[in-house]
């Protein structure tokens, strides 16, 4: 399909990139080249310090070092369950695919984590707004422990689950819950109050003014206090990790830790990084099919 | 003050306000005087405009009658029975978009109906006669946001008609929009009005729009609200805005306005300590 840019002049005299990518597509490659340019800049002046021997390769192994050898990074993502008496360590999946089960552990502990938070928290602010007693029962209670950092929760959440996948998952909840009670309820008290009348208008019930207008109205800041939150789930899952989960890759980065490799801290960071990354990517893509009825403001800001 | 005997009506009106007064936060060392004792009779059919500087508590009022605010003082009836809740007999219509981003726009026209639970078939009907009563056929599966806000304001009428309501309230229903629009959107809500044959009951600050609407005009003090005077106007329609009656009717208005406008300047002046 021609864009407009096209019209009044020869196919010929269109330059190639747009005759084969849409406008869309052209802004993706935009993004992805600026990405790679920053994080190849970031990479370069890293790879300079080594050369001009200021970054010792034994404590800031520089990129080409800690992601060159792959397989010997891979050796030390074990699966084993180590802390049961007669398992041979070396035993079980390859050093790839132990890679991927353990990429694919610590990723389904952030993401049930995060679905079980948003759940819990939505319904109990509703609720906290709903019923009024309920409000006073457990408002004091949520105010006063939310200020707890996650970290203090860890000794808990052993206490209670013991190791294994169930204190991570824990973990990442509580990171989120009160913060997302708290903001679930400030949404509740800012949506526009033309909506709630319109429809006590119509003769809604308090149950249908919830479930059709408030918390449709509410989805769209709450998927955004979500997304905020995401960074923060993966980071009180290493944690959580690193203490007694057996293994994923905040496991691997305290192995890394205790046997000083400086090339498995780095690697294991850039594989963090990315997964980071590629998880708000898909949050934003749900947030964008979820919520299809939002505009998209990015892009406020450029013209300055 | 002592609270006037209650007048009697014939329970055929429209909406009855005898003695209706407003103070937000009432008790509260924030509290103010919204409205006070207004008595106001509104006929089946009968287009009446609230006219009155901004902040006289026309709104309030709109809001009393529609059951939305409780009343701190006075009665209110519509037809035979007393105002206590919201009902779809009176429908509210907001200055600003009040349609539900999320639905489209004939589920937002048909939400009063899918409240009650009637059947999709039946729903999915009863919208498409609203919109192409106010001229919006084809819109029915667009986003609001598609829409301009002239558009958006038809959608908002079409869906207070669909709920078949006996009084439209509106509060500055077109006052977000531009003059040309505006004006189209007046001989629109004419002819929804004729042929709906609900009251409508019509806020607003502009003189222009009360010439071109009313029945009657009913003018506000500034705060608290009172009713200053009730104007009758009987020009037929389609109105010429600039005809000689139309010019000599907004000079009374505009008279009517002046003190009171003086009256709250004086007052926000007093406010802020100039």
């Amino acid at each position: 399909m021609p864009s407009e840019l096209t019209a009044g002049r020869t196919v010929t005299d269109v330059p190639v990139a747009q005759r084969i990518f849409t406008l869309e597509q052209r802004a993706a490659l935009g993004r992805l080249g600026w990405g790679t340019l920053s994080v190849g800049l970031f990479f370069g002046i890293w790879e300079l310090l080594w050369y001009l021997g200021i970054a010792d390769p034994k404590l800031l192994p520089p990129p080409h070092i800690f992601l060159g050898n792959f397989a010997d990074q891979a050796r030390f993502f074990n699966t084993a369950t180590r802390w049961q008496i007669g398992v041979n360590p070396t035993d079980g999946p390859s050093p790839y695919e132990a890679v991927a089960i353990t990429i694919g552990a610590t990723s389904a502990r952030v993401f049930v984590g995060l679905g079980i938070a948003a759940v819990l928290s939505i319904t109990i602010g509703v609720l906290i707004r709903y019923f009024q007693v309920f409000e006073k029962l457990v408002l004091p209670t949520l105010t006063l422990l939310s200020p707890v950092s996650p970290i203090a929760w860890l000794p808990v959440a052993i206490f209670i689950f013991g190791i294994g996948n169930k204190p991570a998952v824990f973990m990442v909840v509580i990171a989120l819950f009160f913060h997302m009670v708290l903001s679930t309820i400030s949404q509740i008290d800012n949506v526009n109050r033309n909506l709630i009348n319109v429809a006590r208008t119509m003769g809604a019930s308090k149950r249908q003014i919830y479930w059709r207008v408030i918390i449709p109205a509410i989805l769209p800041q709450l998927l955004i206090v979500l997304r905020l939150n995401l960074f923060g789930a993966w980071m009180v899952v290493l944690v959580a990790e690193s203490t007694g989960v057996g293994f994923g890759l905040g496991q691997v980065i305290m192995l890394a830790r205790n046997t000083f490799n400086p090339s498995l801290v780095f690697f294991t960071i850039a594989v963090i990084g990315l997964l980071g990354f590629l998880s708000d990517w898909a949050l934003r893509v749900i947030q964008r099919r979820a919520l299809y009825w939002v505009p998209e403001t990015a892009g406020v800001l450029r013209g300055l | 003050m002592a609270s006037k005997p209650i007048q009697p009506f014939s329970r055929q009106e429209a909406v009855v306000c005898r003695g209706v007064a407003k103070t937000w936060a009432e008790g509260t060392p924030r509290a103010h005087e919204a409205l006070r004792d207004i008595d106001l009779d509104i006929q089946p059919g009968e287009f009446v405009v609230l006219l009155g500087p901004s902040g006289c508590g026309k709104s309030t009022l709109l809001y009393l009658i529609a059951g939305l605010e409780a009343r701190s003082r006075g009665e209110i009836w519509s037809f035979d029975g007393a105002v206590t809740s919201p009902s779809p007999d009176r429908s509210l219509i907001f200055q600003e978009t009040s349609l539900f981003p999320w639905l489209s726009v004939w589920q937002n026209v048909a939400f009063g109906l899918s409240l009650r639970g009637d059947p999709l078939e039946e729903r999915r009907r009863a919208a498409a006669a609203a919109l192409a009563r106010v001229g919006l056929a084809e819109a029915m599966e667009k986003r609001p946001d598609e829409l301009s806000g002239g558009m958006r304001q038809r959608v908002a009428v079409a869906r207070a008609l669909t709920m078949r309501p006996k009084v439209l309230l509106m509060d500055e229903p077109f006052a977000a929009l531009d003059v040309q629009t505006r004006a189209k959107m007046q001989d629109f809500l004419l002819d929804v009005w004729r042929d709906s044959g609900a009251s409508v009951l019509f806020v607003t600050h502009s003189i222009d729009e009360a010439v071109a609407l009313a029945d009657r005009v009913v003018v506000f003090t500034a705060r608290p609200g009172r009713i200053k005077s009730i104007i009758p106007v009987d020009l037929p329609r389609p109105r010429d805005p600039f005809a000689p009656e139309s010019e000599s009717l907004r000079r009374r208005l505009m008279e009517e306005l002046r003190s009171e406008v003086d009256r709250a300047f004086a007052e926000q002046e007093a406010l802020v300590g100039a």
